[in-house]
């Protein structure tokens, strides 16, 4: 047993520390939150020429294939940085689909040029309020043809293309469900940037309209790869939330120890010391789940969708509870637009849905774990 | 990143399994299966005789306490080769709680500080379980501040005389041995004048006297000293340097309680499953699944904190403050967990014996029992404080005390 990263690992999430404080300070982030660009498309092409977009790519597809474990220390850095790019919605999302179920041709097509930064795609499954469910999928698909509307869809204005859930027979069977691969630059697509509590990373509706569309992965098997890249992009976005609560504790810990009143570094008050001992405890114990989560993934292990809601639920609640945290230890300045506390507080909460809410993968968790009890 | 054994690790596994198969007590398997933290009993044996039988079984074959030196009782087994036989040994392991203050904290005290005589003869017949050790830290006006603590040691030719008094001095009264901290010089500020001692409990001048307790039961006691006599040689570490000394048995107290301590969730998750509520299953219900969650998160998220301790262990760093953390989760979710078991029982929830109580009164115990796990061995405001401190760099405490001699600091008694 060895439960760490290697230390060539740790050196790539150094490398990658290193190339986005450079690359990514808190003004790139703001430049995405006053709209002057939907995302940051030179912070995107030097991750490509860094070679993060294509860490989980195997060699014959454009990537470096390293591997997940070498994703998942960069994913923690992005998480960190606020990096605000369709990192996400790219590698965790399409990537991992195309990965799962995708055709040669299909891989071809898209994941060189998602490892070049060439192509952002993303997954099209929200239709509005609620979590993730077949019964809630009403987009169909008929001959190949998609009508609907999708909603929210991350980074879905900026996207070239899309993995679309769509409903392909009404017996309330999960094989109703089929994915299809969508050019957005199809006949029929019409996309639409929404806003949102996050503005640092792009949200849209896209509606189709006679769509012609390729299927993605055997037409009946459309929930359950679904759910697999899910479960994949749990672990994966789960570092992001634990860089993302480290780097909010670390701002608070900073913080109390520059800021005097009553003659004291408030850092010394123990309201505030024990506000901050809570955070690390939750953000270690959600570093602690992704781990497994990042065992389970890198080795396909029989534990992965078990491990993949422990990760999610833990880092969901730490980076949210870190982020608001930080603000209170900011007091006023915390709540002031020129801090960076507000970005966190953003981004934490944005993140806990954007896979489906806490209750749905806690919900998740309790049926994996049942199963597995009785079997 | 590897969460399989190695072959290496695979075959102390093996051999470990095959051992316990062998040779554990089976008999009480399902007892101590249902057994809390709390209310460890057996019906029809002394759990202390069955305790001692097992570990000195375990003692002869190799097997106790695996990761310290052959010449001391163990078998230098690994770090991770010590959790792999905690994982195999199962709830056998529950009988160990006898000797979890001797091995885990005064063990590793007199091996960083006794001589390698006495050394040699003390820590085997720990390790086999043969003697039972005890520590004597706390006082009546020393808990959290340990340091202020005021049991006297007096040099008198070649011994020291003891006189003060110890509280909450859990397994006294079942105890061979004891690490004793006193204070030598109360002219200087409180934390210079300490010096720490390994004496016999049945010593002339020893009175011990169990505490009920608010749960019921008499773990810990009162211990009086009166012109006990320790010889010099028995003493750990320079005089005046207990403080230093005491730091090595809490930091190895923290890994000792934190790595182990219970947090009450497979019980939860294991009753929730066989529970019917009005609407059905309670694991179906919403509302209860997603506390289940909750705690299962932190359940595993403790679980793989160790793992990943004991991964840096191996590397070779040295256990650090970060370790606070077991205790301070596990203490307060056995508390959580108990209060929403026994919720879930509705008024039944009330009922206590093992007869009339859902899950022979497991939860009840463990409720009654979880607000000392929040205070003994450093309390949730002391461990924040250590996480705030040492982990964070955050300043300390403002300490009133500090460079004050011990003997003008003022005092209110008891
Ligand atoms: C079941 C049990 C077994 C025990 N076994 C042993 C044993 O074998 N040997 C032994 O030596 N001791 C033992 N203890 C004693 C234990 O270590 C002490 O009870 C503990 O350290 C707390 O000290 P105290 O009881 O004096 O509480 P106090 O120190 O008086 O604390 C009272 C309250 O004040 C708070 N407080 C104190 N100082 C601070 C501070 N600086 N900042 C914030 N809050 C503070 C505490 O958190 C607590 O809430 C045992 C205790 C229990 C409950």
């Amino acid at each position: 047993m060895n439960f760490d990263f290697s230390d060539d690992q740790k050196q790539l999430r150094d490398e990658a520390r290193r190339f986005l404080t450079e690359k990514c300070p808190p003004k790139a982030v703001r430049a995405v939150i006053d709209g002057q660009a939907p995302y940051d498309r030179e912070l995107w092409k030097g991750l490509a020429d860094m070679g993060f977009l294509g860490v989980a790519i195997p060699e014959a597809y454009g990537g470096s294939g390293a591997g997940h474990l070498e994703l998942c220390v960069i994913a923690e850095e992005m998480g960190r940085a606020l990096a605000p790019v369709p990192f996400s919605s790219t590698v965790y999302l399409a990537a991992e689909a195309l990965l799962l179920a995708g055709s040669d041709a299909q891989k071809q097509k898209w994941l060189p040029a998602i490892a070049q930064g060439h192509a952002v795609g993303t997954l099209a499954l929200f239709e509005g309020t609620g979590n993730p469910s077949p019964k809630a999928i009403k987009l169909t698909a008929s001959n190949g043809v998609l009508n609907g509307t999708k909603k929210p869809v991350a980074d879905g204005a900026i996207a070239d293309f899309a993995i679309v859930a769509a409903r392909t027979a009404s017996t309330g069977r999960d094989s109703d469900i089929a994915l299809f691969l969508v050019d957005l630059t199809s006949e029929g697509v019409e996309a639409k940037a929404l806003t949102s509590i996050d503005p640092s990373r792009n949200q849209a509706e896209i509606t189709f309209t006679n769509v012609k569309a390729e299927p993605l992965g055997n037409a009946a098997e459309g929930w359950s790869i679904l759910s697999q890249v899910l479960d994949r992009a749990a672990v994966l976005v789960g570092f992001e939330q634990v860089g993302g609560s480290d780097r909010a504790l670390e701002m608070g810990r900073d913080y109390a120890l520059d800021r005097i009143a009553f003659g004291r570094q408030i850092g010394s008050f123990q309201a505030v010391k024990h506000m901050l001992a809570d955070m690390y405890v939750s953000a270690t114990l959600a570093r602690s789940n992704c781990y497994y989560g990042a065992w389970a993934l890198s080795t396909n292990a029989a534990e992965l969708p078990e491990a993949a809601a422990a990760a999610r639920i833990s880092a969901t609640q730490a980076f949210q509870h870190c982020s608001k945290n930080n603000i209170q230890v900011h007091g006023g300045m915390g709540f002031t637009w020129e801090f960076d506390c507000h970005l966190y507080y953003r981004r934490s909460n944005a993140i806990a849905v954007g896979l489906g809410s806490l209750s749905y993968w806690e919900d998740q968790l309790i049926e994996r774990m049942r199963q597995k009890n009785a079997a | 990143m590897n969460f399989d054994d190695t072959p290496q690790e695979a075959e102390f596994r093996a051999k470990a399994r095959e051992w316990i198969a062998a040779n554990a007590p089976h008999e009480y398997a399902d007892e101590l299966k249902k057994a809390s933290l709390g209310r460890v009993q057996l019906k029809h044996a002394n759990i202390l005789e069955v305790a001692k039988v097992w570990q000195k079984k375990k003692a002869d074959a190799g097997w106790a306490v695996p990761h310290w030196p052959k010449d001391y009782g163990g078998r230098g087994a690994s770090p991770i080769e010590r959790v792999i036989w905690q994982q195999e040994e199962g709830v056998f392991g529950k009988l160990g709680a006898l000797f979890i203050i001797g091995q885990g904290m005064c063990g590793p005290t007199m091996m960083a500080y006794a001589s390698e005589e006495h050394k040699r003869h003390y820590l085997p017949p720990l390790a086999s379980g043969e003697k039972v050790w005890c520590q004597l830290f706390s006082e009546p006006a020393g808990g959290s501040d340990v340091a202020g603590l005021r049991t006297r040691a007096e040099k008198d030719g070649d011994d020291w005389v003891i006189n003060g008094q110890k509280i909450w001095t859990s397994g006294a009264h079942y105890s061979d041995y004891g690490i004793l901290i006193t204070r030598t010089d109360p002219t200087v500020p409180k934390h210079k004048g300490l010096t720490m001692f390994f004496l016999d409990m049945k010593s002339p001048g020893v009175e011990i006297k169990p505490i009920k307790q608010a749960n019921g039961q008499s773990e810990f006691n009162e211990v009086y000293f009166t012109d006990v006599r320790i010889p010099d040689h028995q003493r750990l570490g320079a005089v005046g340097d207990g403080w230093n000394v005491s730091l090595t048995t809490l930091m190895n107290e923290r890994m000792a309680i934190g790595a182990g301590v219970a947090t009450g969730f497979p019980e939860l998750f294991d009753f929730v499953s066989n529970l019917t509520l009005e609407d059905g299953p309670a694991i179906d219900n919403p509302a209860v699944r997603s506390r289940l969650a909750t705690y299962a998160v932190r359940a595993s998220g403790l679980r793989y904190t160790s793992f990943r301790s004991i991964s840096a262990l191996s590397r070779g760093e040295r256990p650090g403050p970060e370790n606070s953390i077991g205790k301070l989760v596990a203490g307060a979710m056995t508390q959580e967990v108990a209060t929403y078991a026994l919720d879930l029982q509705g008024a039944a929830g009330v009922l206590n014996s093992p007869e009339d109580a859902e899950v022979a009164g497991k939860f009840q115990a463990m409720l009654l029992r979880s607000p000392a796990t929040r205070v003994e061995g450093g309390t949730d405001e002391i461990l924040r404080n250590i996480i705030a401190e040492r982990v964070l760099g955050l300043p300390g405490d403002i300490r009133v005390d500090k460079d004050v001699p011990f003997n003008k600091i003022p005092t209110r008694g008891r």
